[in-house]
């Protein structure tokens, strides 16, 4: 179909983004790749008056090294966030789940932060962002805040950036831990029906720690943290087997065409085992 | 049949596509690129419901929007409501309800097109839809066949006072005997899942009237341009004469292009009633919902044998859903899979019924294989059981039953002669290639020792009849048009060759291999012949493709064309060089005089003679052409040997298609790498049947696999690399030995694929799963068997 009539303003600064959304209105967006954002103006499931594109502001570009983490701007395409060496190097947990996000063509245009702001429960990048205790700064009117992981992703589609604020960029602390992105999904460029994304942090074939995000068991990215503590201490593939049981607990997991809810906290359980054994290496 | 292949032969060489080039390259022709000065566009309100009663429609508010041309619903359409044409009537007491491009007071799908709105942009077009008032008072929708056939369902059709459409039997043999004298009858119901064709290209069409005359264009990226102008003049009443038709560069079909749709009528009348050029292209949530879609039987399967695994007879009993409307060949589709049931297998008896079934889904129609997909997965999914039920190897039960190659021709307990087939040799050569007996042992190994991942094998010995197709047949069937194909072969005065055939090509690469045949004939580089097809103001007679029926007919046309224009040239070069037409012999495209090659004239020169016409023989006409329009004897029947390894992992259900081995016997081959890509787009798109796709729709009728996020088309990251091969068993009813190929790989893969399965998880206790098997699919049927929940 063909979307609405909107205006478009290229931003080349955050000031000017959120002087255009300001003037736009409530029917003002952002456009980072387009990837999510397009789909929904060619079904006129939204009609914005104005989107204002992120692409050309420079702080929002790339990512830089700050000692204790990696800041990764929020327009730097997935392709940019998944070949950058920092990236590889110290959050290769990102690098993992992005490099499953649909195909190459998608990821040439798609945003990192595009897929944080838009908060798809099916996406596998906010799971990896929870597991990797990532922080968000977010710009608005007010000036600018920055955003625990935990506080960041509210509901479906819904995170802590207001209709008049910008995602500007996201900070991971640098992370060596053994790690792994486990999509479940049907098809090469399907959306995940689960993902499990695991750092675990093995001292002498022992996990000390571990953190998991899971994709898609809620209506936002949650962690499995009663499987987080029980996997301390764990040595065996049967201790991670049984500590992954926990997997689907307290997750509010839905019925689709893919799955049925049921369906889906089994694969949880299963994935997580699989996850966490690739990550540690028992 | 003279002897087809005496010159330098381009047949049989794997030429690379002249049609290539142009498509990488994006020079292509697609009818949504084609723009005529003065367009408007077309725009579609379509149902948001399955079943409704339209209790208002106001389409006047469009009329006030920008840009906008004129607003239709039906009331204001009138007589230019044309209505979809349906061909084949199978019965004499088939219900054939009205089909007008426009719903009249009722809907009955979801994307029945209910008003349209034509403006001078299309997004015009689209914006102003929101203008139109319309209201429904929503009525039950009819969604499943069992139910619809019940007393006390709704009425999809109130006119005719039943959803059933016919009932066709096909008794052949008494199957109730075989029944009675069998050891072991396996029963099995197997669904033959909805599918959606998702070509590439969307559809398109653009109308325009062309000013000089009373002549109106219609490009269309359509499967069938000469059908669709014959059936758009009987709809319509514009004169036959006044219609050109048009295939540009068409972007797959698969069948889905094989049809007089809705909007090709609308497009056509509003041309003409407006004046000026109309265009429609669809999206594809249009797509996804108003093309039509193929398969969708519900088959409740018999087998009778004996104990040590002969077959005695087949009982079949399917419902056949046709959707809200009869489409073009609606009915017919089961009925092309009917004579295919009994397919390689000798047995006493075979007893067939189809209903065909009325809902409140988009109409079915021919998609790739249509009916012979869904007879060759019941017979091998059947086979396959039968042989679990007595405890015989697979392979064994069906080389028991077999018709063995020395007793062709052979005709069936359908009643088909089928001239040829060898399947102890394709079979011979695929277990060879699959290294059967390792991966049986692997799979004995992986079942000792209990591994979460198990390996399966799955067989599929198939054959299909094909290459549509004698017209005296197609007649007593009841289906309206006749089977034949037509060329023209011109030499042209400067010696180049112009091939117009009736078949219309939309990714086979019928320029590449048509070139081939006359450059086989006629001595003339591939590169100096030009085929011109879909276009019936060039190509004016022709049946168009569909059916794997190509080559198998259009390529016998192209032959026989070229050798008569061969003949009429010899006269001509005999003239010139003072002999008599039987002292030359044609070689390499020249006629030389028998005993001394220094005398000789080439076809060329021939042509330009022809052409001046200075000195022609008595009572020869100048220009160098001719015709010949072929109905063949019989249909062609490839048969072929396919099978699959796959790896089930029995914690989640996900099936990984380890290693697919096929070896097809297509008869000759014009061109074997495009035998070799049709055999990989088609086993392709039959595993897509048995591991990811299928249209769902919930109670209320809508379609839930609405976008492609949806229905699961795979991509060439999902499956493996196939080892493909051949056997050529010429056929013998077709001159040039060929048969079809379009549609082997989609009919053989996918009972292989689900007999793999079933297979990997005999052992535990699974009998069946159902397609598409996606990995909940799987893991909820070990669940079962396993005497689990759910
Ligand atoms: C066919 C297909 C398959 C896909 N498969 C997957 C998959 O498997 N896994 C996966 O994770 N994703 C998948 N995606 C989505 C992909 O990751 C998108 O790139 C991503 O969701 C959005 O990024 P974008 O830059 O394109 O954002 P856009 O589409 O431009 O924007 C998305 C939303 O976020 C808002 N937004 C964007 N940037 C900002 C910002 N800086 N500040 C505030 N708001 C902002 C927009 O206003 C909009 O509401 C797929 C997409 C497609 C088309």
């Amino acid at each position: 179909m063909i979307p609405v009539e909107f205006d478009y303003v290229k931003a080349t600064s955050i000031d000017q983004a959120l002087a255009a959304l300001k003037s736009g209105g409530e029917d003002s967006k952002i456009i980072s790749g387009g990837q999510s954002l397009l789909p929904v103006l060619r079904l006129r499931m939204a009609e914005p008056s104005v989107l204002v594109d992120c692409g050309g502001i420079d702080e929002m570009l790339g990512v830089r090294d700050d000692g204790d983490s990696i800041t990764i701007g929020a327009a730097t395409t997935h392709h940019g966030v998944m070949s950058n060496s920092l990236v590889q190097k110290h959050a290769l947990l990102l690098a993992q789940a992005t490099a499953t996000v649909a195909d190459p063509a998608i990821r040439h245009r798609g945003t990192t932060g595009g897929a944080l702001a838009h908060a798809d429960p099916a996406s596998d990048i906010p799971a990896a962002a929870l597991a990797l205790d990532t922080s968000f700064v977010i710009a608005g009117p007010g000036g600018r805040r920055t955003v625990a992981a935990k506080d960041f992703f509210l509901d479906y589609f819904t995170t802590a950036v207001g209709p008049d604020e910008i995602l500007v960029s996201f900070s991971i602390p640098k992370c060596d831990w053994g790690s792994s992105y486990s999509k479940f999904n049907r098809t090469a460029q399907a959306w995940a029906i689960v993902g499990v994304a695991a750092v675990v942090n093995v001292q002498g074939g022992v996990i000390k720690e571990a953190r998991i995000g899971l994709t898609n068991m809620a209506p936002t990215a949650v962690r499995a943290s009663t499987v987080e503590a029980a996997l301390v201490g764990a040595s065996s593939p049967a201790d991670i087997t049984a500590a992954a049981m926990h997997a689907a607990d307290g997750t509010r997991a839905t019925s689709d065409l893919h799955a049925q809810a049921d369906y889906r906290e089994h694969l949880a359980r299963v994935i997580t085992a699989r996850a966490v054994r690739a990550a540690s290496g028992i | 049949m003279t002897a087809a292949v005496e010159t330098d032969t381009a047949i049989g060489k794997p030429i690379r596509r002249k049609e290539d080039a142009h498509l990488l390259h994006g020079q292509t022709n697609w009818t949504d690129n084609i723009q005529l000065p003065g367009t408007v566009h077309m725009a579609i309100l379509r149902s948001p419901m399955a079943h409704a009663k339209i209790t208002k429609l106001d389409v006047s508010g469009a009329l006030k929007q920008p840009g906008v041309v004129a607003a239709y619903g039906a009331k204001e359409l009138g007589d230019l409501n044309g209505g979809v044409p349906c061909v084949w009537p199978v019965t004499d007491d088939i219900k054939m309800p009205a089909f007008p491009a426009l719903a009249i007071d009722k809907v009955r799908q979801v994307g029945d097109c209910v008003a349209v709105v034509l403006a001078t942009s299309v997004a015009a077009a689209v914006d102003a839809l929101d203008s139109i008032v319309v209201s429904y008072e929503q009525l039950p929708a009819v969604t499943d066949m069992e139910a619809a056939l019940g007393s006390g369902s709704a009425l999809v059709h109130d006119e005719i006072e039943t959803n059933a459409c016919y009932v066709y039997k096909m008794p052949c043999g008494d199957y109730e005997a075989s029944r009675a004298k069998a050891d072991v009858v396996v029963a099995r119901r197997f669904i033959n899942q909805r599918l959606i064709p998702t070509f590439m290209e969307p559809r398109s069409v653009v109308a325009a009237p062309m000013g000089m005359s009373d002549e109106i264009t219609i490009w269309s990226a359509t499967q069938i341009p000469h059908v669709l102008r014959v059936l758009l003049a009987l709809v319509t009443g514009i004169p036959e004469n006044n219609l050109r038709v048009v295939a540009p560069d068409v972007g797959g079909g698969f069948g889905g292009k094989l049809q007089c749709y809705r909007e090709e009528i609308l497009v056509t009348n509003l041309a003409k009633k407006l004046g000026r050029p109309v265009k429609w292209t669809e999206t594809r949530s249009e797509n996804l919902v108003a093309t039509h879609h193929g398969r969708d039987q519900i088959q409740d399967i018999e087998i009778a044998a004996t104990k040590d695994g002969k077959i005695l007879g087949l009982k079949v009993t399917l419902l056949a859903n046709m959707g809200a409307y009869l489409q073009i060949i609606t009915p017919g589709v089961p009925l092309l899979g009917m004579f295919m049931y009994p397919a390689i297998y000798k047995m006493d008896s075979y007893d067939f019924t189809c209903t065909g079934v009325f809902t409140n889904k988009t109409p079915t129609d021919a998609y790739r294989g249509a009916g012979r997909p869904e007879s060759t997965y019941a017979i091998e999914r059947i086979v396959d059981e039968l042989a679990a039920e007595i405890g015989m190897e697979p392979m064994e039960l069906r080389k028991k039953n077999w018709i063995k190659h020395e007793e062709f021709p052979f005709t069936t307990v359908a009643g088909l002669t089928y001239d040829t087939g060898n399947y102890e040799a394709a079979t011979e050569k695929a277990l060879a290639m699959f290294d059967y007996d390792g991966l049986r042992a692997e799979q004995a190994q992986r079942r000792a020792s209990g591994d979460p991942v198990q390996l399966g094998i799955g067989i599929s010995t198939f054959t299909e009849m094909c290459g549509l197709a004698p017209s005296r047949t197609l007649g007593a069937l009841k289906y309206v048009a006749g089977g034949w194909e037509h060329c023209t072969v011109r030499a042209l005065p400067t010696g180049k060759i112009e091939v117009v055939t009736g078949t219309s090509p939309h990714g086979q690469g019928h320029e590449t291999a048509w070139s081939q045949i006359a450059s086989s004939i006629l001595g003339v580089p591939v590169e100096d012949i030009e085929v011109i097809h879909s276009d019936t103001g060039r190509a004016p007679y022709g049946m168009d493709t569909y059916g794997s029926r190509s080559l198998a007919v259009g390529g016998q046309a192209i032959k026989a064309a070229s050798e008569r224009l061969v003949e009429k040239a010899r006269v001509i070069a005999a003239h010139q060089l003072e002999c008599s037409a039987s002292d030359l012999e044609f070689v390499n495209g020249s006629f030389q005089v028998k005993g001394d090659p220094s005398k000789s004239q080439a076809l060329g020169a021939v042509a330009f003679e022809a052409f001046t016409a200075h000195n022609l023989p008595p009572g020869v006409e100048p220009t160098l052409q001719a015709e010949a329009t072929i109905d063949p004897e019989d249909f062609s029947y490839p048969h072929g040997t396919h099978l699959a390894a796959l790896e089930v992992d029995t914690e989640t259900g996900q099936v990984k298609l380890r290693k697919y081995v096929c070896v097809d016997d297509v008869g000759m081959q014009v061109n074997p790498m495009i035998v070799e890509g049709q055999v990989h787009g088609g086993v392709a798109q039959g595993i897509a049947q048995a591991l990811f796709e299928g249209a769902e729709y919930d109670d209320d009728g809508n379609l839930l696999t609405a976008s492609l996020a949806d229905y699961l088309i795979p991509s060439a990251a999902d499956l493996p690399s196939f080892e493909t091969g051949s056997t050529v068993t010429p056929s013998t009813t077709h001159p040039l030995g060929t048969k079809g190929v379009g549609e082997a790989g989609t009919i053989a893969s996918t009972p292989a694929i689900i007999n793999g399965i079933v297979d990997a998880l005999r052992h535990l206790g699974v009998t069946d799963v159902a397609m598409p098997a996606a990995p909940q699919t799987v893991w909820r049927a070990i669940q079962t068997a396993k005497g689990g929940a759910k």
